[in-house]
């Protein structure tokens, strides 16, 4: 018993020490301080719930769920919540529930890919704009201008129209719509890194400017762009939950929640829960990854 | 006294500098503007010769509108003829409505004007003093609820506010009226003047008909609203607690103003030129979710427009709203920029 707490304690002082003896101990001691400062924020932790409950969720969804999500019942459309059927049924008999699980599988595909895109192509085009500067950073940042000048949802619409509806044309759509921020947010941080004194040291040790932006640069960008890609998975999700509902995202039968939210739509007076399920399935998860990014932006974005 | 002078003299050079700084950055993104509409009808799968002439037409007056397209010329070609088009006002005709999709749009867009104007009206009544009160309260319990408030204003689907709205106020409370912009018996009473339903009825006398078109209006706008709400509270918080730690506010204090003299007159006027900035861009914002809210809400505006001509593959339309709607968001970002200019000598 006293065993463990003295271990735990050791581990403790080890991490939260001002003499780290290596760069790895820093490194840690630093993520662990975040870490405490991070539980103590009730509402970040809550989002951080809501996020492992949608990774977990979308993981073990066939356990989860009780019925198929696609396998219609006809002699079972529209029958409202009961035991059977926790969120009723809609108007090809599927079990809402089951389609509600799924669709966590859907979302968290249409986020991970759009920020996997998006991020390095804005980390990228931001570094080179605001280190390089000159002509560079003015092309650059008129092109940005240029794609922020257009609401998001309607030039993503208007990439859809052009490349046909489904679900990986809309990813690439909110893809072309999303990385502007990302650029911007980069170059921001690249002007003040860039004058920064250990920029300078080790510009004067002779590395190249690759290695400079590479190893220098772009790691302490990182913390900022962390922070705006978990606020921005909320818009995501919104703006992909926006396309399936005008019927231009992932195509029937995949349970895509705004998808399922317009199904609903003709019925919202009579079974009001073919459409009301999955939109709070919408909000919990947006809440959840807006509530995390807040939380992360106190701890690791101080100013 | 010299170096006054001096700042005064250069004064005159300093504004051409910024306006032309200014008119260069709007002139190159109008410019992009164009090139991804341009770009986007280019990739269009659609053969845009097939919406005029039909799938059944010999291949001579295939041709011969193939040609009348200017389809036969390099892409750069193509693309200074459409430059010439819009600027000269027309965005071609729209395949739905057989009308010219300038025509279209001068229809459509007060209807979106007035919702997303009492949108934002609401955004801003709420939203402000929501923001006021959470950085006066800073990191207490009136703040956390702002701070919720705010984040579920980010975090909920407008699309599916609004049927929840419908299906509460309406068909459960029966408080407004359901979708549309008008009820069919009011329609013919008031005459479209500025094409805002509400101000027409109103110069007209027509009372009851304003009260409708009220009734209609109240549950899209404050749908909207709501998205106005958490970004303005969000805003004006941050502002707040920005202007609260000045030293004119401890000098406020010290004199003996009460704290709510030293809020609501010190600081928030301090506050106002980034707020004015903040509404501007909220504004933009709601002609965005205006897509979707005028879709659930049969709203003739420009959303449904856009949104009906997409599904419909209508080309021109979705380009011509697409253009419209970025040029609205250029102007209002020019003139939220110029206001922030004006009002605020540091930016000068």
């Amino acid at each position: 018993m006293s065993d463990t707490t003295t271990a735990r304690t050791g581990w403790h002082d080890w991490l939260i020490t001002n003499e780290p003896a290596s760069r790895r101990q820093a490194r840690l001691g630093q993520t662990y301080r975040q870490w405490l400062a991070f539980r103590r924020n009730p509402a970040a932790m809550i989002g951080l719930a809501i996020v492992l409950l949608l990774l977990l969720v979308a993981a073990f969804a066939p356990l989860i769920a009780p019925h198929d999500p696609i396998a219609q019942a006809l002699d079972q459309r529209l029958l409202p919540p009961s035991a059977t059927y926790w969120f009723g049924t809609d108007s090809l008999g599927r079990d809402i529930f089951s389609r509600v699980v799924y669709g966590t599988r859907v979302t968290l595909v249409i986020v991970l890919l759009v920020v996997v895109t998006v991020g390095p192509i804005g980390l990228l085009i931001g570094c080179a704009a605001g280190y390089l500067g000159g002509w560079v950073d003015v092309v650059l940042m008129r092109i940005t201008d240029v794609f922020l000048a257009f609401p998001r949802l309607v030039l993503a619409l208007a990439f859809v129209a052009a490349l046909g509806p489904g679900l990986e044309n809309a990813v690439i759509a909110i893809a072309f719509t999303a990385w502007p921020p990302y650029a911007r947010v980069a170059r921001a941080e690249t002007l003040v890194i860039r004058n920064a004194d250990y920029i300078a040291a080790v510009r004067l040790q002779g590395a190249s400017q690759w290695r400079i932006v590479w190893k220098h640069v772009v790691p302490m960008c990182m913390p900022s762009l962390i922070v705006r890609s978990t606020l921005d998975m909320a818009g995501i999700i919104l703006t992909a939950a926006g396309l399936g509902f005008l019927g231009l995202g992932a195509q029937p039968p995949i349970p895509e929640w705004g998808a399922m939210i317009s199904a609903g739509r003709e019925q919202i007076f009579d079974q009001w829960w073919v459409a009301t399920f999955p939109g709070i399935a919408i909000c919990v998860v947006a809440l959840g990854f807006n509530l995390l990014g807040d939380g992360l932006r106190d701890v690791m974005d101080a100013r | 006294m010299a170096a006054a002078g001096k700042s005064w003299a250069g004064h005159g050079i300093h504004w051409g500098r910024i306006a032309t700084r200014e008119l260069s950055t709007v002139a190159i993104t109008i410019f992009g503007l164009l090139l991804v509409t341009f770009l986007i009808a280019r990739v269009m799968p659609i053969d845009p010769v097939l919406a005029v002439v039909g799938d059944r037409a010999p291949a001579d007056v295939y041709e011969r509108a193939r040609l009348d397209l200017g389809l036969d010329k390099p892409l750069w070609h193509q693309f200074a003829i459409y430059i010439g088009k819009v600027f000269s006002g027309d965005l071609g005709t729209s395949v739905l409505t057989a009308q010219k999709v300038t025509d279209d749009i001068k229809t459509v867009f007060p209807a979106t004007l007035e919702l997303a104007t009492l949108g934002t009206l609401i955004g801003v009544l709420i939203g402000v003093p929501f923001g006021i009160i959470a950085a006066v309260y800073q990191g207490r319990w009136p703040d956390q609820i702002a701070r919720v408030v705010g984040l579920l204003g980010y975090s909920v689907p407008v699309f599916w506010v609004g049927l929840m709205g419908l299906l509460l106020f309406y068909a459960k409370l029966g408080w407004v009226a359901g979708p549309g912009r008008i009820s069919v018996v009011w329609q013919d009473y008031v005459t479209p003047v500025t094409g805002i339903i509400m101000l027409d009825a109103a110069m007209q006398g027509e009372w009851d008909a304003f009260w409708d078109a009220f009734s209609h209006l109240v549950l899209p706008a404050s749908v909207l609203g709501l998205l106005s709400i958490a970004y303005m509270s969000r805003m004006t918080r941050s502002f707040m607690i920005n202007e609260l730690q000045q030293q004119y506010v401890i000098a406020a204090r010290v004199k003996g103003l009460s704290e709510f003299r030293v809020v609501w007159r010190h600081a928030l006027r301090n506050a106002i030129v980034p707020l004015v900035t903040v509404i501007a861009l909220s504004y933009m914002h709601l002609l965005e979710g205006s897509v979707l809210t005028e879709t659930i809400f049969a709203w003739p505006g420009l959303g449904r427009y856009l949104t009906n001509a997409l599904l419909n593959a209508d080309m021109n339309a979705v380009l011509g709203g697409t253009l419209v709607v970025g040029a609205v968001f250029i102007a209002v970002n020019l003139f939220s920029d110029m206001i922030g200019r004006l009002a605020d000598p540091r930016t000068r």
